[in-house]
């Protein structure tokens, strides 16, 4: 192998793990928040696609107007999920909380095939995400700079937030005990309305930037990323920002080198993700930057 | 005078029931439209549906014994999906109650349909599934149009003689039935044409529902090969030229008749023109008389130009329909003796007989994406 197939390999990686990186920050978020996987994160991530999707073929704006619309109505859309699937359960057993999630998930998805159609979608490239670059024998699209680049802002900006705001402080006090936070005049509600938001928007610069570099919409489209970024969050560390994006990181670089490598064994590339997965929870139940706290029984 | 009305009237509706019961013969057939509306294949299934909706909307009777039957149509969505092509069939059979089935898009959910329809003894016609195991060995399931073996000689011969291409590779989606097959025929007989044992330089494979394949055709890439035959579900397919075409890689792709849709141009845009594919039906050489009827009806109702698979949904709904009236029974086993003994039936996409194998016999057409539309280039014959 050359030197230039590896970097191309190598660049391959980068550009999809920054991407599940990218996912899994919002994923990570909210379950550090309420210790609830949202299963429906995949389905708002395809809803900030295709509501970008829309904005463009439809209202006819320009991408970066469809972009910011998108991804606001997409935070609204998260918030408003919080107040109506999960908010009634909060007191009641996760186990319920977890499958009113599942449920939500079903919900978009089959909404998304009645409203959206079931065939897919080709999006309109914006013309700055799709330049081609090379360098010395490797070539990548603009977009899969874009997102690395990305993926780094919203990690710093997301560390400021949660270690040096207000907001922030309250976060991490809501994700070590509720009722204590509650007790300290820390409005939950409103924290949590926050969090969701925040997630939901993340969910949707993901949606977007994926449908910019796979341009294909289908109200599933949510479903694998979904699964995928899960288990990027999980392998990082559930609750970890910077644990996310390091699961991010390695998932993609697994995926795509067992392909590069072992061409043999590509049929079985999701099955290796979810065999990382099988071997972190045995090993590291915790994921590689997770907290050391003992899970109160 | 009101109540005597009322009386009256409910007289006349008791009557009224009471004949119909008498008559135990159903007014209606149903036939069962066995395909993906929902999932990665719901473009198919779409396209397919709109010839069995046209010809059941031109043509909405059929003639039983001596009586006139409509024919209802029963669509059940497989949703694109093995195990869920294999309730939505069993639907279809056990409580719809289908005279016949129409379909499937995609050889996998026609094959997972195969066994149910055998078993209870339901005749199926698959209109675009080409995979030679959707007919082998069950008398129920017939088609309308050619299998791989022929589909990959075409193309294996279009690389050689045409491209004079003396080295391919070849990139396959592995967990779909009809994907492989084609692969595999086409490999076959492109190292046959060449008379070199390692003119596939490699096959590398990739998942239904995969979304990036830079790490295939990166390994594609370093090989540099004059042809790339990439036969495969439409949008993974555009997904994997625009990639090849962002790392540089400028061989020409080959592929199957499941790239004709509007989403494989509408995903791909600027990046899959130039593939060339081979296909059913041509909208610029008609074949019969039946083949204008066709074309003038959807030009009307769509306004569009119809593809191949449409062409086929017409002429599966139409064999079907013959059938039923030559059998002159609802019974599953008559229907399936005179769908056997169909002779040069004249359907939209060519005349349709079956061979021994149910399996009609029919001629290939190659058709390029030029200024994104769908362009026929030449027609090879069997």
């Amino acid at each position: 192998m050359t030197l230039a197939l590896f970097l191309q390999h190598l660049a391959n990686a980068l550009s999809l793990g920054s991407l599940y990186a990218l996912i899994a920050i919002g994923y990570t978020m909210v379950y550090g928040i309420l210790r609830l996987i949202n299963f429906a994160h995949g389905d708002v991530f395809m809803l900030g696609a295709y509501l970008a999707f829309y904005a463009v073929a439809t209202f006819l704006l320009p991408w970066w107007a469809a972009f910011l619309l998108a991804i606001l109505v997409t935070a609204l859309f998260g918030v408003v999920l919080e107040r109506v699937a999960y908010r009634p359960l909060r007191d009641s057993p996760r186990i319920s909380v977890m499958i009113s999630a599942i449920g939500a998930s079903f919900l978009i998805e089959n909404v998304g095939i009645v409203v959206f159609g079931g065939r897919p979608k080709g999006v309109l490239v914006p013309d700055v995400m799709n330049v081609k670059l090379g360098l010395g024998g490797v070539s990548v699209m603009s977009v899969s700079v874009v997102i690395p680049v990305l993926t780094f802002v919203v990690l710093a900006i997301l560390l400021w937030v949660v270690h040096r705001t207000k907001t922030g402080m309250a976060m991490r006090a809501v994700s070590t005990d509720l009722d204590a936070a509650r007790l300290q005049a820390i409005d939950v509600n409103r924290i949590i309305s926050f969090t969701f938001g925040a997630g939901s928007l993340l969910a949707a610069v993901g949606g977007i930037m994926w449908s910019y570099k796979y341009p294909q919409l289908n109200p599933l489209m949510g479903t694998m990323p979904g699964l995928k970024c899960f288990i990027a969050a999980v392998i990082g560390g559930i609750g970890s920002i910077q644990g996310a994006v390091l699961g991010g990181f390695l998932l993609g670089g697994i995926e795509l080198l067992t392909v590069a490598f072992l061409p043999t064994l590509t049929g079985y590339r999701d099955a290796f993700a979810f065999v990382l997965l099988i071997v972190v929870l045995l090993v590291k139940p915790s994921g590689l930057l997770g907290g050391r706290h003992v899970e109160k029984v | 005078m009101r109540t005597l009305g009322l009386v009256l009237g409910a007289l006349a509706l008791v009557s009224l029931g009471a004949c119909q019961k008498k008559s135990s013969t159903p007014t209606t057939v149903k036939i069962g439209v066995f395909e993906p509306m929902t999932g990665a294949n719901a473009a198919g299934g779409a396209m397919e549906v709109e010839g069995i909706k046209l010809a059941n909307e031109m043509f909405p009777t059929v003639k039983v014994g001596d009586k006139e039957l409509k024919i209802e149509l029963v669509v059940s969505d497989n949703k694109s999906d093995k195990v869920e092509a294999a309730n939505a069939a069993q639907r279809l059979v056990d409580q719809d109650k289908v005279a016949a089935v129409l379909g499937s898009w995609g050889s996998s959910l026609s094959m997972a349909a195969g066994p149910i329809v055998k078993d209870k003894k339901v005749p199926a016609i698959a209109l675009s599934a080409t995979n030679p195991l959707v007919t082998k060995g069950n008398e129920y399931y017939f088609r309308v149009c050619f299998i791989d073996p022929f589909q990959g000689t075409v193309m294996a011969n279009y690389a050689f003689k045409d491209l004079k291409a003396k080295k391919a590779v070849i990139i396959r989606e592995v967990s779909n039935d009809y994907s492989v097959g084609l692969a595999r025929f086409f490999s076959d007989s492109f190292k046959k044409l060449t008379g070199d044992e390692g003119a596939i330089l490699s096959e590398l494979n990739y998942n239904t529902n995969d979304q990036d394949f830079t790490a295939q055709l990166t390994t594609a890439k370093s090989m540099n090969p004059d042809v790339i035959f990439a036969p495969g579900n439409y949008t993974e397919s555009a997904l994997v030229i625009k990639q090849a075409r962002e790392l540089g890689i400028t061989a020409p792709f080959l592929g199957g008749d499941t790239w004709e849709t509007p989403e494989f141009v509408d995903v791909g845009k600027q990046a899959v023109e130039g593939a060339v594919f081979s296909t059913f039906f041509a909208t610029e050489v008609p074949i019969t008389e039946t083949s204008k009827t066709f074309l003038d009806a959807y030009r009307k109702q769509y306004n569009k130009e119809p593809a191949a698979v449409t062409a086929l949904g017409f002429d599966g709904y139409l064999v079907v329909r013959s059938a039923i009236e030559k059998a002159g029974s609802l019974d599953g086993v008559k229907i399936r003796d005179a769908l056997a003994a169909t002779q040069r039936f004249p359907g939209a996409a060519g005349h349709i007989t079956f061979d021994q194998n149910r399996d009609a016999t029919k001629s290939a057409v190659i058709k390029v994406v030029k200024g994104g539309k769908f362009t026929y280039l030449t027609t090879v014959q069997p």
